[in-house]
């Protein structure tokens, strides 16, 4: 049996990113293992723009986006397998697999990077009530029957959430000669980008009703008409706000989950506010050995920092290898504060720093004109300015790897305050 | 013409088919839907009852008490998935005790093994999730869970391969006796048979209309559940039920056959026989029915809610009889909870019904009881699996990653007998699209399969009934059809 480096598992941004990053750092044997058959992962759907602005300074579709790793991954001669599920994965770092050609397959490898993304949350996760006939989709999956399959699934539309795919699906649809009748969100605040909510909604004129649940589903056979309600605080339906639309599909953009039953298996230490696992700088998780990057350690809003923070984990992983990883040595605590809901990393080790440490944050609320301030053991290291800051867009903050250097830290914090 | 003619292939009507293949006899099986186990048999508790509840003077009782015991064998033969987990009763109230203590001499009453009232002591040692407030329970040991529509493919699988005919998407609209026995119209055309068994669940009112004078009516009755993730395992090891008070039956929580929780049903008159929905308040009150038994459920684990109809008969007990006026009708009507518990003992009361006004039947020497085991991949050794894809590429291309369903296992359970036609078909039968994602992930390549194992286009495939189509057509200027390309690319492998 051959051994590895690397094993990636998966082959969407994080793990193309990952994988490519991994052999530029000196990783020898590398392997990508993709259960879909071909490579690019959920950006072999997304075909439409706005991938790579940040990344490429240019305005990419998801397939283009993909494209531009998947050449280097091949250039580079790096190897992976195709329609190949990861069946578990061990705390040694054995990877088992199958596919159709050459069967069950164990792999063992030096590092794993976990690279699986995430999946929809679904009907049944927030119960919706009513009838459970066919026309109720995840947005993702109809994307993918018009996108990947050629089909329609639907031609008078409500869909329920704001997140981005939901977003960009109202207007695919539309663009394929669906009426989208409406969009309804439980959070007085969108769950995607503002630039989905002008681009997808508002150039085609489909209401949002902020504060709106789907409160009824008709048709035994396939979806009639939804009924939507206006919710109190509690987001408890408020009786008599009742809007009902005859239509035949209800879309569901209700959340991403990280897909961590792999990590669990293997008994990576998962976080609860993220649902990925948890990860130090070098996007270690709690398993020495085993790396995470993408949708599966934390819900990115673009791409492009999915990219971003999967180099990063393919670079460290390469280290790891080569031993020039320092496992040992000065650690502190990352703390989300006030307003912010998560910190990835949870755990610094200076000495492996470069010359920043990027945290990736989201905040709980929509907040205007407020500062992030980041603390070192209370002591304000750095203050940016936000204008606008939404639980919909990830925030970045970029720590001068010096500043953690001067004394040791414990803990470092960030928080949303006053101007 | 039919020797016997079976209306309704749910539980009882599959199970009755499955013993009637036993003779030498040519028997029909018809259903108004496009598969079997589509009415209340796939949606219920999935309980086989240990029987002390049902009183010991009612026919339910009986059968209950005679039906639980021959699971074992019927489940072993079909492989069929069976635990005998045991079951609790709670009490919550001193004075309730007295209640357990009457079920607990019905249940001896009828005969039934390992009952055993318990102290809250004893009783938090085999489920230490219950609440602190409990003061007692009722511990029957034969209880077993069952995954019921398995049980009904398999039983419809088993008869088909010993000769029964089975009709899907033949609804009966009438039915006229005539002098050497009866002509029954149906959506597609007239099916003629000696006798003729009406296991029409909650229609069985209707069917002993056309043909019989009316003496029963089924009253519908709605209960609504949650299903949680297998992350929620654990929580209970038995079925634990409530002690009835007069608010009600109180409501179960208990894990399933494949490693779930179910938790439900509550119970809710209605009018309309086909009102599946499920409702925000009803399943609020499920919730606090189940709090009163069990700390802490996970409902952040929910994968899904639904709701089942039970066909409660006006008479109160199951009408399991040869109609009085229509001389080789038998009914078999009104079966309600403990209908599943019940079926296998139905079904040898029907046979030995038609033996006695039949006079006497023929066995069938060729009758064979088994059916080919099913692959549950995800069940095998790793071992196993290795040998399983070497023998056969297709177990090596997973479909649904949440339970780890196979592409071989899919076209193994769309070519069998009773094989499956649409997306929640193959999701009964092997088990894509149950897990967390919810199909997700594996419905477009589920639709895909189908499609391409049936020779349709994809827009061709339905959810479940004949009416549930899933695709409205085209994209604009997709004109190849991709995926069934592909399809056919794997197909070659």
């Amino acid at each position: 049996m051959q051994h590895y480096d690397v094993v990636v598992l998966g082959a969407g941004p994080a793990g193309l990113g990952a994988a490519v990053e991994a052999h530029k750092n000196g990783a020898r044997n590398v392997l990508v293992l993709e259960r879909d058959r071909e490579l690019g992962g959920i950006l072999q759907q997304c075909i439409h723009n706005g991938f790579g602005l940040h990344f490429f300074s240019e305005d990419l579709t998801g397939p283009e986006y993909a494209e531009r790793f998947i050449d280097e991954l091949q250039e580079l001669g790096i190897e992976f397998k195709l329609n190949t599920m990861v069946l578990e994965l061990t705390e040694g770092k054995v990877v088992k697999a199958i596919n159709t050609t050459e069967g069950y397959l164990e792999i063992p490898a030096r590092a794993v990077v976990l690279a699986m993304g995430c999946r929809e949350r679904t009907r049944g996760a927030i119960a919706i009530p009513g009838y459970r006939p066919a026309g109720v989709f995840n947005a993702g999956t109809a994307q993918r029957f018009l996108n990947m399959e050629g089909y329609m699934v639907g031609k008078r539309v409500v869909i329920l959430g704001s997140g981005d795919i939901g977003l960009i699906m109202a207007r695919r649809m539309t663009l394929e000669g669906a009426e989208v009748l409406a969009v309804a969100e439980i959070m007085p605040h969108s769950g995607g980008l503002t630039r989905n909510i002008v681009q997808c909604l508002e150039d085609y004129d489909i209401p949002l009703y902020l504060k709106h649940t789907v409160v009824d589903v008709q048709g035994r056979d396939r979806v009639t008409g939804v009924t939507i309600a206006e919710v109190d605080d509690r987001t408890q339906p408020i009786m008599g706000t009742e809007k009902h639309y005859d239509c035949d599909t209800l879309l569901l953009s209700v959340g991403l989950i990280p897909e961590n039953e792999l990590s669990r298996g293997a008994g990576v230490k998962i976080d609860p506010a993220t649902n990925g696992p948890v990860v130090n700088e070098a996007m270690e998780t709690s398993i020495e050995g085993i790396f995470a990057c993408g949708n599966v350690v934390h819900v990115h809003d673009l791409a492009d920092w999915v990219t971003e923070e999967s180099q990063r984990a393919g670079k460290y992983a390469a280290r790891y290898v080569q031993e020039q990883l320092v496992e040992e040595g000065k650690m502190f605590e990352t703390r989300p504060g006030n307003g912010i809901g998560y910190i990835v990393p949870h755990y610094v080790r200076v000495s492996n720093l470069d010359e920043q440490l990027p945290l990736y944050m989201r905040v709980r609320e929509v907040f205007e004109g407020k500062r992030l301030v980041v603390k070192a053991d209370g002591e304000v290291i750095k203050r940016v300015k936000r204008r606008h800051m939404a639980p919909g867009e990830m925030e970045i903050v970029k720590i001068d790897s010096d500043k953690l250097r001067e004394r040791p830290i414990a803990e470092l914090a960030v928080s949303v305050e006053e101007e | 013409m039919y020797d016997v003619t079976i209306i309704g292939a749910g539980i009882a009507g599959c199970f009755i088919a499955r013993e009637l293949s036993r003779y030498k006899l040519n028997v029909a099986l018809l259903d108004r839907e496009n598969d079997v186990s589509d009415g209340q048999t796939k949606a219920n508790s999935a309980i086989v009852h240990a029987g002390y509840d049902a009183h010991v003077d009612t026919v339910m009782g009986k059968l209950n008490a005679r039906g639980n015991p021959m699971f074992d064998q019927v489940c072993e033969e079909l492989d069929v998935p069976l635990k005998r987990i045991g079951s609790l009763v709670l009490t919550f109230e001193d004075a309730e005790l007295p209640t357990l203590r009457e079920l607990y001499d019905n249940g001896r009453a009828l005969g039934i093994p390992g009952l055993e009232i318990l102290s809250p002591t004893e009783t938090r040692r085999i489920e230490p999730n219950v609440v602190d407030s409990i003061k007692g329970s009722l511990y029957a040991e034969t209880a077993g869970i069952v995954g019921p529509w398995e049980l009904a493919i398999a039983l419809a699988e088993n008869a088909i391969d010993n000769g029964v005919e089975l009709k899907l998407n033949h609804e009966v609209t009438a039915i006229a006796a005539f002098h050497d026995g009866f002509r029954i119209s149906t959506t597609q055309g007239e099916v003629e048979s000696r006798y003729v068994i009406n296991a029409a669940g909650l229609y069985a009112d209707k069917i002993n209309n056309m043909v019989a004078k009316p003496f029963f009516e089924i009253n519908p009755k709605r209960g609504q559940y949650f299903l949680l993730d297998k992350n929620a395992d654990g929580l209970v090891n038995t079925v634990v039920f409530q002690c009835p008070t007069k608010a009600g039956k109180g409501v179960l929580v208990s894990p399933t056959v494949h490693g779930n929780v179910i938790v439900g049903p509550d119970a809710e008159n209605l009018e309309n026989r086909e009102d599946v929905r499920t409702t925000g308040n009803r399943l609020r009150f499920v919730k606090e029915m189940a709090a009163k038994s069990i700390k802490d459920i996970p409902y952040h684990y929910n994968i899904t809610t639904f709701a089942g109809i039970r066909a409660e008969p006006s008479t109160k007990d199951f009408i399991i009889a040869e109609s009085q006026d229509a001389k080789g009708f038998i009914n078999v009507a009104g079966i309600k909870s403990p209908g599943l518990s019940s079926s296998p003992a139905i079904a040898e009361e029907v046979v030995q019904i038609l033996d006695r006004i039949a006079g006497g039947l023929e066995a069938d020497p060729e009758f064979d009881p088994r059916r080919r085991p099913l692959a549950r991949f995800a069940e095998l050794s790793d071992q196993q699996k290795a040998a399983l894809v070497r023998e056969n590429p297709r177990f090596g291309r997973i479909v649904c990653r949440c339970e780890t369903v196979t592409e071989g296992e899919l076209l193994d359970v769309i070519h069998r007998s009773c094989g499956a036609r649409t997306v929640d078909g193959v999701k009964r039968r092997a088990r894509p699209g149950t897990g967390r994602c919810q199909g997700g992930f594996c419905s477009p390549r589920v639709i895909e399969i189908l499609a391409r194992e049936l020779g349709v286009d994809l827009s061709e495939i339905k959810k479940d009934s004949e009416r549930s189509y899933i695709l409205t057509g085209r994209t604009k200027g997709s004109s190849a059809p991709q995926a069934l390309l592909q399809g056919e690319q794997h197909a070659t492998l």
